[in-house]
């Protein structure tokens, strides 16, 4: 993974708000993540269209002030390697 | 937990309540396959009229608007209902990840096109055995073939699948084989499933329970079998408990995450808790699911810790196992109050070591040999004119 990598979320999950719990959550055969609201933040932008660095950028316009790179690009690291999300095959 | 005027008992205060995540539908108790372990109730040919489609789609919506993500659709076989398709379309426009839980009987080409088109998330298929000699005895039917025929078919519909498999004495030597199985049939996920003594498999128990080397070896089969595939293919094993000396924390605690509708609308925390005596469980029919939820005195029950007794109430471990399970506590005590047998804590912890050994008594006359009972209209009958059930 690296800036011009497209991610997608991994096959079978899907990713939505729930209104109950006041979070987004990740949803997938027998279980489901709740997401903190960074996290959420982030993965909402995880679209198998925009590439690491305008995710990036698209949170930094959102969160102004915040150099935010190292903790999205460390939390999507996180998230492939427990399988939710996937880099897009070219 | 402090009683409310009107009988009903609030949740414990600071704590809030969360919502039921996991919804179990079981559509229907009727079922084309007889397993010897099946969940549902001996009695089930007791029970009153299943709940129509606009029942199950108000309450569906009821438990959306409580909070529930994960669907699953049960029974019996969940696809003797015709209207299992209307159902899971209605589930998928409510924002719930469904998940059809089947023999495979029933399901054909037109059927599970119809459920991707209406948005069915995954499918788990059960196969008794990995060889068509056990498999169809276990469930007293023919449909090995068949369920390798279905398997395929959910691969072809590109869905994540489920293999699940109920381990016990007469198969789980064979756990190696089922792992090749899943693997040959491109299962993602598989569970291995130790029989949990409840309903039907509580009545066959001696000629179900495994001995300890069984289990052992079985564990290490599966171990080896990990490492080899790696991701590929996530895989459960669920211990049985009577080779425990701590007990479950069953459904993660009483009315915490589970909620259970049965065929006739009766709620229920757990697949078993029905057979509890004085537990007045609420129907779909009378109330609505929040009410259940939050304010029926069944589902508060067993909520928190009040209602616990020695050796619970003073155990550290409280917090982390809620006692263990209710059912099995009223099932083999006759006081679902009472810790769960398992702990080796309880003073009831050798009935369970009692069962093992009886189980595994070598030299029994072959009269004296239990045989093992179907699950089917029959015997059901038979069982629902006993009370107490089990």
């Amino acid at each position: 993974m690296n800036e011009d990598s497209v991610l997608e979320l991994a096959r079978h999950y899907r990713f939505q708000w729930e209104q109950a719990q006041q979070a987004y959550v990740l949803l997938y055969p027998e279980g489901m993540v709740k997401l903190g609201t960074s996290a959420g933040e982030i993965l909402k932008r995880v679209d198998g269209i925009s590439p690491v660095s305008a995710i990036v950028a698209d949170l930094e316009r959102a969160f102004p002030g915040a150099d935010l790179r190292r903790d999205v690009t460390e939390f999507l690291a996180h998230a492939s390697e427990r399988g939710w999300i996937r880099v897009k095959p070219a | 937990m402090p009683a409310k005027g009107d009988g009903s008992v609030s949740s414990q205060p600071n704590q809030p309540l969360w919502p039921p995540l996991w919804l179990l539908a079981e559509l229907t108790y009727r079922c084309p396959l007889h397993c010897v372990y099946c969940s549902n109730p001996v009695d089930y040919t007791a029970y009153g009229e299943e709940l129509t489609t606009e029942e199950w789609v108000r309450v569906l919506r009821e438990g959306r608007q409580l909070g529930a993500t994960q669907l699953g659709f049960s029974g019996g076989e969940p696809l003797v209902r015709d209207d299992l398709e209307v159902l899971v379309a209605e589930a998928r426009r409510l924002g719930y990840y469904s998940n059809l839980i089947t023999s495979g009987v029933g399901l054909n080409e037109r059927r599970i096109a119809a459920l991707k088109e209406g948005g069915l998330d995954h499918i788990q298929v059960s196969f008794q055995d990995s060889t068509r000699e056990m498999n169809d005895f276990l469930s007293s039917t023919r449909t090995f073939d068949l369920k390798r025929r279905i398997a395929k078919l959910v691969k072809q519909y590109d869905y994540p699948m489920v293999l699940n498999v109920v381990l016990h004495r007469l198969n789980i030597d064979h756990v190696g084989q089922i792992l090749e199985l899943a693997a040959e049939l491109e299962a993602e996920y598989v569970e291995l499933a130790n029989t949990q003594y409840y309903g039907w498999a509580y009545l066959n128990r001696d000629l179900l329970l495994p001995s300890r080397e069984q289990l052992e070896r079985a564990e290490e089969v599966t171990n080896r079998f990990r490492e080899r595939v790696g991701n590929r293919m996530k895989i459960y094993f669920v211990v049985p408990d009577y080779y425990e000396n701590r007990p479950k924390a069953c459904m993660n605690g009483w009315g915490s995450v589970f909620l259970n509708l049965t065929a006739d609308g009766l709620a229920l925390p757990c697949h078993e808790a029905r057979m509890l005596p004085g537990l007045d469980f609420p129907s779909v029919r009378e109330h609505d699911l929040r009410w259940i939820w939050h304010d029926s005195p069944a589902f508060n029950r067993y909520r928190g810790d009040e209602w616990m007794q020695e050796p619970c109430r003073s155990c550290p471990e409280k917090a982390k196992d809620y006692g263990g399970c209710r059912c099995q506590a009223y099932l083999l005590t006759g006081d679902a109050a009472l810790a769960d047998p398992v702990c080796d804590k309880s003073p009831h912890h050798a009935l369970i070591t009692l069962a093992v050994e009886r189980a595994h008594q070598k030299n029994i006359s072959v009269a004296a040999q239990p045989v093992l009972l179907y699950r089917d209209d029959k015997n059901s009958r038979a069982l629902s004119r006993k009370t107490p059930i089990a």
